[in-house]
């Protein structure tokens, strides 16, 4: 059974565990608001809000592709749709701002642009701060829309606040009505977890389970290839895996163990603070409904050569703590991937928490994804670049790409060319020829072979022309601004 | 508010515009007389009572407004799926459907031969089986359908059957190369040829001679409403269709043939489409057709609706095109003459890829005169799903290839490409299309560019790019201003009429239904507006249902950007016949001892109105209404329209075939990365010629709607096929549209004022559907200009669409190879 709230009154249904939130919506509830576009999480057509309780016991709502989110996980949560909206003929801000800017045409792609507008106003209201082009992009990059061009709709963001403030009471009132208590049976399909002693338990019982947090990733085996799961096991309600812990290393590093169900958006304001460029990159990862979801736990398990932040962990030199029924086990992120989706994982063993160490004294990190939209696209070619300048010359370089072989790997022979070695053309220009030893990419979708190659080796000549650049202070640009940080 | 502009300075407008707009300004002055619906807009889009939001748009923005897959449909509907052909050609030698009718859920399995009419459902020309029987000719190609339970078990039903090997294929090499098959002389359709003059004399005694070659992408339509359908079996030997469906009347002929009924026992309806850009127009009916099939043999509602997937590889996309100019031009860069060669890649079958072609050659001169030309067309075959309508029909990929001579052209010159281009607009003495066709309005069209010119600042900004470019070695930037002229008419001529249905009920609410259909464009806005006006009323006080074959019948589809121009004649053709009755009765009911004029009968305002001042008579709508049908006048009344004076002579490639044309230009400005090939449009400046705009906000809409996907087909959105012929970009995380982000930071758009259309349209309107999308050329000439700046402007590379980072940094490498093997080391800050 799903027990939650949707738009303000209490729901209960039954569904097989690959259930998706928008299958339940849309074929058992008949709640046709919320469109299908692509049942995949890339077009946000199927955009919803689901609200769980913030630090202070309100609700605070994200927004959420229903498409690859699991049904399973509304168990408690506030679920509200285009429909929950209007009172009446009272339209809420997003939607009288949408209509006033002619931000429709078609009109398949605006709910899930007023769901993205709705969570934004929330956000204002919570904590309003000045709607600057990269909130509204990152508000509005999940959301395609294939007729207007986005301008009425950069519009109708823009002038929300002109409307009057029609929100629906229960809103706010949802957060005391605790939808009823909810006892999951020993024998569901649908596990969820909430300590890491149950989760341990879980998995004892199920090794063969699927994991899921985010279900960004493992959903659309559900919905591309009708996959059906015996049982799974929902991590993001484990108390052990949310946590993020700031330790000191014995080996005298410091840093932060991030739990595995930690989602993007949460880890937002610790890599805004301590990595530039990292933080840069969650902003072209996914669309903000891939990240109020996705998790770094599951970014790294899903062991994908072309997953965004597996390259900056390798550059980091980052570690695992991987928990099974028979205890937990540490290592180092560079032994994790084996080949094309395999990892050191073993059966019955998950994820726990994600070693960031913590910036060192002159160590610059890199981070530049090549893809062929800025917004809401995988990488074709991903460049994690870390490295400190001492006396002039290169130490502890460590270069990983993404794209550049079936898993996420580091440079190793270019890093040999760059260590110890001042950052002038002759140690890039030896970097470049080893690059060409460290890796022998594919043709696909997203790029031809040579152009990864190519890419890939400018992408270091762009390290040395950044390096050149902040040493003579020039004004002159070696990247466009908008992939800039 | 409304006003007029100059109207009482008629010399000066003879010189100010165009001829024909002022001939078109004199004809409206004695129809204008203050707030008349032929008096001119001119106020900014947003405020403008024009402006009226789409009449969809509460229903949108709060989830009520229903989608096919939203309808309800009885408990018991059954669900199809598909089985797409695995191969791009072959033979299916064996196909066993009876162990699938017995898997879960599975209540009807049709193949070929379960057809009881028509196989071939090909919209203009034979070649589209509805489902294999033999030859299998693309990777998507239906092999038979399933109906079960649920979709799900649908979808499983298939998977498992193909499987389990139900299908025996022998597989057979595929032909991807549609410049092969060209060579090899494999058409859908046979190759046309449009001439004027001796192209080969002008060629051999031009100064230069200009020559290159280039390939222009295809484009998924990516409407995000997939394709869908609900049909629902009727008492007698029909089915209704709902459907998303640019074309209701094409859809109920194939369902009826497919049948083997006759088309009185078909419906066909649609309310809306959740986008549509030339996807829904013949690709619509297959699904249409085969849930029909279901629906009749199992007496069940049957729906359709395509996982994202099946729908990328099932239906046809925009035409990759190849094309190839070779040029005489003076030192001048002005064009002599010359040849064009165009080659569109069609897929399996015809579709609607001659007149697609057709319509590239039409384009291949865009706003430039050719002199003395000759352009050749072919419809080359591929094993890849047929190639389909998708805005701009075919103009694009024909304009790109001129655009492409520009740009050389200014190259070899030494001039601004903007300087070339102006140089080879058409003008007094070049006023004749290499088809025969004379082009009016050409001041308007310099007008429009000079205007443009002045407000993006072109020059200045040209200036500082350059100076630019001079100190930066790895950013470039680049700027690039190109026109459109687009021919409005379909070139099927016989789909140039429309009809419309009018009723007043008897409280004074009006309904109007016609031939075209809503897939968000705003027609049924426009059309709702053109009946308010006619009859003096509030556009609430208008409605419009849905599109039905029942109720206007044998209509052509919505597409061509024709929809308001043909439909709003038709509804306003309805309104005035209605209107005349009215006033008839009223003269001899209502006011036959007044001596009023009949003549000057007005409806405004929601009244009848006579005669002026002290002796004016007014008449409430509503009682004019009740007083009709007490007296048994008709308030109900249909309309027509056939667009005069259109002809072409396909056998000797001559005549005019289109009404007008509509024009506009954009400017764009990017900057590239020279290391990576990525690329970001800075500012985009657009001035659009919708003639008399109908609706601001909705033409507004329009035209930055279709510069954005212009710029998506040009840039970002890539079609990638293995080399098995699988489409291997089938979604939204492998085919890329445009997103949020790539709205231009400072996007300014206008639309041209103070030029109506210089022919009778709807209240001197333009078609505004297709035109904006060729906009987005600027964009990729911009590009152009940038990666030029390599060359020290002495060439513009060849930059093949999509102009992805990666073709654009390959273009980037291949210049810095031959211009300056040390920039690199040179460009050290």
């Amino acid at each position: 059974m799903i027990d939650f709230m949707l738009n303000g009154q209490p729901c209960r249904s039954d569904a097989v565990p690959e259930t998706s939130v928008l299958e339940l919506l849309r074929e058992t509830l008949g709640a046709t608001g919320t469109k299908e576009g692509c049942a995949s999480g890339d077009c946000g057509a199927c955009t919803v809000a689901i609200g769980e309780p913030g630090p202070n016991g309100e609700l605070r709502y994200h927004s959420a592709n229903a498409c690859i989110t699991p049904a399973h996980q509304l168990n408690d949560r506030h679920l509200v749709t285009v429909e929950g909206l209007a009172q009446g003929e009272q339209l809420h801000p997003a939607q009288a701002a949408m209509v006033a800017c002619h931000g429709s045409q078609c009109g398949f792609c605006t709910p899930g642009i007023v769901m993205s507008l709705f969570t934004l106003h929330e956000q204002q209201r919570h904590a309003p701060a000045p709607l600057t082009p990269q909130r509204l992009e990152a508000a509005l990059g999940g959301n395609l829309c294939r007729c207007t061009g986005y301008r009425p709709i950069r519009d109708a963001a823009l002038s929300m606040d002109q409307h009057p403030e029609n929100r629906p009471l229960w809103l706010d009132a949802a957060a005391e009505t605790k939808t009823e208590a909810h006892a999951p049976s020993a024998d569901a399909a649908f596990l969820q977890p909430t300590t890491l002693a149950a989760l341990s338990d879980c998995l004892k019982r199920h090794p063969k389970a699927r994991l899921v947090a985010g279900a960004t990733d493992l959903w659309l085996e559900s919905t591309q290839r009708l996959a059906r799961f015996e049982h799974v096991i929902d991590v993001t309600r484990v108390t052990e895996l949310n946590e993020i812990d700031e330790v000191a290393l014995e080996d005298g590093r410091s840093g932060w163990w991030i739990g595995a169900a930690v989602t993007y958006s949460r880890l937002e304001p610790l890599l805004d603070e301590h990595y530039d460029a990292f933080a840069h990159l969650l902003h072209r990862l996914g669309s903000q409904q891939v990240r109020n979801r996705g998790t770094l736990g599951g970014n790294v398990a899903n062991a994908s050569p072309i997953g965004d932040t597996p390259p900056v962990l390798l550059a980091l030199g980052s570690r695992l703590r991987l928990v099974s029924p028979e205890g937990e086990r540490e290592l180092p992120l560079d032994d994790f991937f084996l080949d094309y989706k395999r990892t050191a994982l073993r059966e019955g063993e998950a994820i726990r928490a994600i070693f960031l160490p913590r910036p060192e004294a002159g160590q610059t990190l890199k981070v530049w994804k090549l893809s062929k939209r800025r917004e809401d696209d995988i990488s074709a070619v991903l460049g994690a670049f870390a490295y400190r300048l001492e006396n002039g010359v290169m130490r502890d370089v460590r270069l990983a790409f993404g794209g550049m072989a079936a898993i996420p790997k580091r440079a190793t022979n270019a890093e040999v060319a760059l260590e110890g070695k001042a950052p002038d053309l002759a140690a890039f220009h030896a970097a470049r020829e080893a690059l060409s030893n460290d890796f022998q990419p594919m043709s696909d979708v997203r790029g031809s072979a040579h152009y990864r190659r190519l890419s890939a080796a400018n992408l270091l000549e762009r390290l040395r022309l950044s390096i050149a650049q902040a040493e003579t202070d020039s004004s002159r640009e070696v990247m466009l601004h908008a992939y800039a940080h | 508010m409304r006003t007029l502009t100059n109207l009482n300075k008629s010399t000066e407008i003879a010189d100010d515009m165009s001829a024909d707009s002022a001939v078109a300004r004199e004809e409206l002055k004695g129809e204008i007389k203050g707030a008349s619906p032929l008096a001119r807009d001119t106020v900014t889009p947003g405020t403008h009572p024009n402006s009226r939001f789409h009449e969809s748009a509460i229903k949108h923005v709060t989830g009520r407004a229903s989608y096919i897959d939203d309808l309800k449909a009885p408990a018991d509907a059954l669900h199809v799926a598909l089985a797409l052909s695995p191969v791009a050609h072959g033979r299916l030698t064996r196909l066993d459907l009876d162990k699938v009718r017995t898997m879960p859920g599975v209540v009807d399995v049709v193949g070929f031969h379960d057809v009881p009419g028509h196989t071939d459902i090909g919209p203009v020309f034979p070649g589209d089986p509805i489902f294999v029987e033999d030859e299998i000719s693309y990777v998507g190609q239906v092999l038979f359908a399933v109906a079960a339970e649920s979709h799900r078990a649908a979808r499983e039903a298939v998977n498992t059957a193909l499987a389990q090997g139900i299908a025996e294929i022998d597989e057979q090499p595929a032909c991807l190369d549609p410049v092969a098959a060209a060579e090899r002389g494999e058409f859908v359709r046979p190759t046309h040829v449009q001439q004027s003059g001796d192209w080969e004399q002008a060629l051999a005694s031009a100064a230069l001679v200009v020559e290159a070659e280039q390939f222009v992408g295809g484009q998924e339509h990516f409407y995000l409403e997939g394709q869908a359908c609900l049909v629902q079996p009727t008492e007698d030997e029909g089915v209704i269709v709902h459907t998303s469906n640019q074309h209701p009347s094409e859809t109920q002929k194939l369902v009826a043939e497919v049948l083997g009924i006759p088309f009185h026992a078909v419906t066909v309806e649609v309310r809306r489409m959740g986008g549509g850009f030339g996807g829904k127009e013949t690709q619509a009916s297959p699904w249409a057709c085969i849930a029909a099939l279901i629906a009749r043999r199992t007496g069940r509602t049957t729906r359709v609706r395509l996982p994202r997937a099946d729908d990328m590889r099932v239906t046809g996309k925009r035409h990759p095109f190849h094309n190839r100019y070779r040029l005489g031009v003076d030192e001048q860069g002005v064009i002599q003459g010359g040849e064009i060669t165009v080659i569109g890649d069609c897929g399996y079958s015809p579709d609607l890829s001659d007149a697609i072609v057709d319509r590239a050659m039409f384009h291949s001169d865009n706003a430039y005169s050719l002199g003395e030309a000759r352009v050749t067309g072919h419809r080359a075959r591929t094993h890849t799903a047929s190639n389909t309508a998708f805005r701009g029909f075919g103009g694009p990929q024909g304009m790109m290839v001129i655009e492409a001579a520009m740009d050389d052209i200014a190259r070899r010159i030494g001039e601004d490409p903007l300087t070339v281009r102006k140089r080879n607009f058409y003008r007094p003495g070049r006023q004749t299309t290499h088809y025969g066709q004379q082009v009016d309005q050409i001041k308007l069209l310099r007008e429009l560019v000079e205007q443009l010119e002045t407000s993006s600042e072109y020059w200045a900004r040209r200036r500082a790019i350059t100076e630019f470019n001079a100190e930066s070695p790895i950013i470039k930037r680049g700027l690039a201003l190109t026109p459109v002229k687009f021919g409005i008419s379909f070139t099927a001529k016989h789909l140039n009429q429309a009809g419309a249905l009018l009723h007043v009920y008897t409280d004074g609410s009006v309904m109007i239904n016609h031939g075209g259909t809503e897939m968000g464009q705003g027609l049924h806005t426009k059309i709702c507006q053109v009946v308010a006006r006619e009859l003096g009323l509030d556009t609430d006080e208008v409605r419009i249902t849905a599109t039905r074959t029942d109720k206007v019948p044998n209509t052509s589809p919505t597409a061509a950007s024709s929809g308001a121009d043909l439909n709003g004649q038709a509804a306003r053709d309805a309104c005035v016949k209605l209107k005349q009755r009215l006033f008839d009765f009223a003269h001899e009911h209502l006011y036959q001892d007044q001596g009023l004029d009949r003549e000057d009968m007005r409806l405004e305002a929601g009244h009848l109105v006579a005669g002026h001042g002290e002796s004016e008579q007014r008449i409430p709508w509503g009682e004019l209404v009740q007083a009709a049908y007490i007296n048994r006048i008709s308030l109900s009344e249909k309309g027509f329209y056939a667009t005069p004076l259109i002809h072409y002579d396909r056998n000797v490639g001559q005549g005019r075939p289109f009404y007008y044309y509509a024009f506009g230009a954009a400017v764009a400005e990017v900057s590239v990365d020279t290391l990576t090939g990525e690329y970001q449009v800075e500012r985009v400046d657009i001035l659009h010629d919708v003639g008399d705009s109908l609706n601001p906000a909705i033409d507004i809409g329009q035209v930055e709607g279709g510069f954005i996907q212009g710029m998506g087909w040009l840039t970002s959105e890539e079609l990638k096929w293995n080399e098995a012929g699988r489409l291997i970009s089938d979604g939204p995380a492998t085919y890329k549209i445009p997103t949020y982000g790539d709205l231009p930071p400072a996007f300014n758009v206008k639309l041209m004022e103070g030029h109506p259309n210089s022919m009778a349209s709807i209240y001197r309107s333009k078609a505004v559907g297709e035109p904006p999308f060729m906009l987005g050329m600027a964009v990729w000439s911009a590009l152009r200009d940038a990666l030029a700046s390599l060359a020290d402007y002495a060439e513009a590379p060849r930059l093949d669409t999509p102009a992805t980072p990666e073709r654009v940094l390959l273009a980037a490498e291949e210049l810095r190879s031959r211009y300056d093997s040390a920039q690199l080391e040179r460009g050290a800050p």
